[in-house]
């Protein structure tokens, strides 16, 4: 865990001395990110497309037509309340890696019962209950890890990534042999109108969830940063001996922020479906979580600086989706670029402890 | 001893961990065709030892000797090849791999098993030594004592000239810890330096030809071959007693400041019982008084229940039994936030890994037991001014070394986070303070200044609890000294200062398993 224990030291050391650690974090933020698209950029080249004309495609799609920049914001919510809930663990030190499954099974009882409700109350009602259903739905799922971890001492990474290919599975089972529609042909879930979805924002096609995934998010980072319970979750996160001796209930603690974590990837997935989407297809799986992750971690936990690396990260969702269609370079692309930040993060770190470990 | 040759040494040996000094100035030699008991508390010295003779860890100051001259041992493979061989406390075989691999592991890689030669020198170490060495079990079937004998196997396979035994018998039936005994007798006898580390008296004088104790660091002295072979077991044991226990002649005569008050009973444990744990023995029948203004002792050799007692005092451990009295009032089964509002402190004997968070600044730790309470905290939100001047006070009063009140904690040295941890818990109303051996790893200035500081709090009329394995502290500190053994209290005694010496062979007695005679009564 050398790299969160060195991202840690990179949030509290601007208190000591200013100037050197910004220097180290700006460095340690902006450089993995240019050596990972310099490092990708050689992958299109060897498959024979021209970088450049790729990336100014894609950022010009993403961030500078309108359109695309509208899609961006959109995207951005569902991604910015994983973040929200993955701040909280990981701040926490548990290392929930099934935000996937947590996710798809918010969307699906959102997708459940939403438009089941259409018409028989007022329609921010029926959001509400639905977002709130997918958060519990979430967080119940989570519940399995949670005690184990809580009061058995399983390793919750292992417990985490092995509930999510279940509850993508169970997510899927549930849409075409549960909540599937009779009136389609295609295999998904009932579909809420429209007119029913989150309301858009003043004259343009970005739907307001963004507002309360940002939201979202800047609560959890005060939450975590400011609060007795955050400062709770972090001694339990950072030393569980030390919060059993101050007499924490550690167990009792450790469940909460899975609860919380869960919920959050839950509200996630409904902020999808009653945004945007309107149902769950089968087979739908587009696996956020485990790009939000990376970005998480570049931010070192911040929620300021997780809500601008998802902004540039969700330009480039949109933006290699339509590069997709139009210069026909796969949107897995993304899944090359996401992977070479992960790991050229992991050895700016890695250099970052060396200079300081021999520094001192 | 001109007749004897060292197999292996320690010249002036001295190593240091951060904030401990583990071995201070030793010198040892240790004769082929001996069996050298080497005695000692934990935290003495003793494995240290064993890691540097095993290539574990290299001494900081001296040297060590083989044969007569002068050798490094940089890594366990060094040690190996110089013919030493070590058989730990916890067994090396690996679990997965049958008895004839875990017998060959090591061996150049490239060359090709040879079964029957293993065999044949097995059959002879079999005759001679009565090992049972089954080739094809798996390890991990095997009990403790089988995997001792095929790590003994595994030694004398190597030619081994020197073979360390770190407390063999910890874990052994008596039956099995006389065929072991028996068993090194006979190694001895063939010629190699058998260095057998314990810390029951009885086995080393039975098995040993030569006793060395070690205390606290430094080798408080030897019996010899020539002289242990005139005692009965009763005076070496007494012996021994006196070297592991007795006052140390260098220090100056400890200053006794214990004195008998007779103010209210401020804690109280009545016939106290704490079930066995995976990570702790059991405690059971503990009562004990400490009265306002005393300093009440808890000695022991470390492990025989001192954590758990302090624990179960601070509600970190539930008791299966007995009750806790806190002025009076009943806390047995109080949260430990709710005795701490009632004025018990507990400073852990763990500075590190219980009583701090290392990546947290010194002003978190010291607010750590009071999160979410006033004045640190309102309405749930941090106040962050606050809690940085109430941490520079206690910087200041405790005269912590620290750059700023926004430095983590896990940088500054073992004694200046013992100062935070100490502020923390005499701020605000303190009625009961628990120490748990606070002066372990620490350098002699703060020893002192630790020791002071107790003594000043219990001179204001706070009760106090005192665990300490250091014997010398206590004296110092206690008007009476409880010994805790296997998890019971052994005896309690009046801290007399006209007749410490006999008050030591006391204790140390009680520490290693007797009964005061009158409680037999």
């Amino acid at each position: 865990m050398s790299l969160v224990e060195a991202a840690d030291g990179a949030v509290k050391a601007p208190q000591d001395r200013p100037s050197a650690a910004w220097r180290s974090s700006l460095l340690t933020t902006l450089g993995p990110i240019a050596a990972a698209f310099i490092a990708s950029g050689l992958v299109l080249l060897a498959v024979g497309e021209n970088p450049i004309t790729y990336y100014s495609y894609v950022f010009g799609r993403g961030l500078f037509s309108s359109l695309g920049l509208e899609q961006t914001l959109t995207r951005m919510a569902p991604l910015l309340f994983l973040a929200a809930g993955l701040i909280v663990a990981f701040r926490a030190g548990i290392w929930n890696l099934g935000v996937d499954g947590q996710f798809l099974l918010g969307a699906v009882a959102a997708a459940a019962l939403a438009p089941v409700l259409v018409g028989t109350m007022a329609p921010w009602l029926v959001l509400l209950l639905g977002f709130l259903l997918a958060g519990v739905v979430a967080a119940v799922w989570s519940m399995v890890p949670a005690l184990l971890r809580a009061y058995q001492g399983v390793n919750e990474i292992i417990t985490t990534l092995m509930m999510t290919f279940l509850g993508v599975s169970l997510a899927n089972a549930l849409v075409k042999l549960v909540f599937l529609d009779p009136e389609t042909t295609v295999p998904q879930t009932r579909t809420l109108p429209v007119a029913d979805r989150l309301p858009r924002l003043v004259d343009t096609t970005i739907s307001s969830g963004l507002l309360w995934a940002l939201a979202a998010v800047l609560l959890t980072h005060v939450v975590m940063t400011r609060t007795a319970f955050g400062l709770r979750l972090r001694t339990v996160g950072a030393n569980p001996y030390a919060a059993a001796h101050a007499g924490l209930p550690v167990g009792l603690l450790t469940v909460v922020v899975f609860a919380i974590s869960a919920g959050f990837a839950g509200l996630a997935g409904a902020s999808e479906i009653l945004g945007v989407n309107g149902n769950v297809r089968s087979d739908w799986n587009p696996a956020y979580g485990l790009t939000v992750i990376p970005l998480v971690f570049l931010a070192r936990f911040h929620g300021v600086g997780s809500i601008v690396l998802i902004f540039f990260y969700s330009a480039l969702l949109i933006g290699s989706e339509s590069a997709a269609r139009r210069l026909g370079v796969p949107q897995d692309f993304n899944l090359v670029l996401v992977s070479a930040l992960l790991i050229f993060l992991a050895l700016a770190e890695w250099f970052d402890h060396r200079r300081k470990t021999k520094g001192r | 001893m001109a007749t004897t040759t060292a197999a292996v040494g320690l010249v002036d040996v001295t190593k240091r961990f951060p904030g401990v000094l583990a071995v201070d100035r030793v010198t040892l030699d240790f004769a082929a065709g001996e069996v050298h008991a080497l005695l000692g508390e934990n935290g003495a010295g003793k494995s240290t030892i064993v890691a540097m003779l095993s290539g574990l860890q290299q001494p900081d100051g001296g040297s060590l000797s083989l044969a007569g001259d002068k050798v490094r041992l940089g890594s366990p493979t060094e040690s190996l090849r110089a013919g030493i061989s070590t058989v730990f406390q916890h067994d090396m075989l690996v679990p997965t791999l049958s008895v004839f691999e875990n017998l060959i592991l090591g061996e150049p890689w490239w060359r090709h098993p040879d079964r029957a030669g293993v065999e044949a020198r097995l059959a002879d170490l079999s005759r001679d030594f009565g090992l049972d060495v089954p080739l094809d079990a798996n390890a991990i079937g095997l009990s403790l004592g089988e995997r001792q004998q095929i790590e003994i196997a595994r030694a004398l396979l190597r030619d081994s000239r020197v073979l360390i035994l770190d407390e063999p018998t910890s874990m052994l039936t008596p039956q099995g810890v006389e065929e072991l005994g028996a068993r090194m007798r006979a190694l001895a006898a063939r010629g190699l330096a058998v260095i057998f580390i314990t810390h029951k008296l009885g086995e080393a004088y039975r098995f040993g030809d030569r006793i060395s104790v070690m205390k606290q660091g430094r080798l408080a002295g030897s019996i010899a071959p020539e002289v242990l072979r005139q005692k009965d077991e009763a005076s070496a044991i007494d012996e021994m007693v006196h070297l592991m226990f007795g006052a140390d002649d260098r220090a100056a005569a400890p200053k006794v400041r214990g004195a008998t008050p007779d103010g209210p009973v401020r804690l109280a444990a009545s016939r106290l019982c704490v079930n066995e744990a995976s990570d702790a023995i059991a405690v059971s029948d503990v009562s004990f008084e400490v009265r306002a203004g005393e300093v009440f002792g808890v000695a022991g050799i470390d492990g025989n229940g001192q954590k758990q007692l302090a624990e179960v005092l601070a509600g970190q451990r539930q008791a299966s039994s007995g009750t806790v009295m806190l002025h009076d009032r009943d806390v047995t089964n109080e949260s430990v936030g709710r005795r701490r509002a009632l004025g018990l402190r507990y400073l852990t004997d763990d500075r590190l890994a219980e009583g701090s968070v290392g990546s947290f600044p010194v002003a978190d730790n010291t607010v750590l037991k009071e999160i979410g309470a006033a004045p640190f905290f309102t309405g749930g939100f941090e106040r962050r001014q606050t809690i940085a001047e109430h941490a520079r006070q206690l910087i200041a009063r405790f005269q912590v070394r620290t750059p700023s009140e926004t430095t983590p904690i896990g940088r500054l040295s073992g004694g200046n986070i013992q100062k935070v941890l100490l502020g923390r818990e005499l701020s605000g109303d303190a009625g009961v303070v628990i120490f748990n051996k606070p002066t372990y790893g620490l350098d002699l200035q703060n020893i002192a200044a630790s020791r002071e500081r107790i003594a000043a709090i219990a001179a204001e009329g706070i009760a106090v609890l005192l665990i300490s394995t250091d014997l010398d502290e206590l004296i110092e500190l206690c008007s009476r000294i409880a010994v805790l053994d296997r998890g019971q209290i052994a005896g309690i005694v009046d801290n007399d200062p006209a007749a410490h010496a006999a008050m030591r062979q006391t204790i140390g007695r009680l520490m290693v398993g007797e009964r005061l005679v009158d409680e037999a009564a």
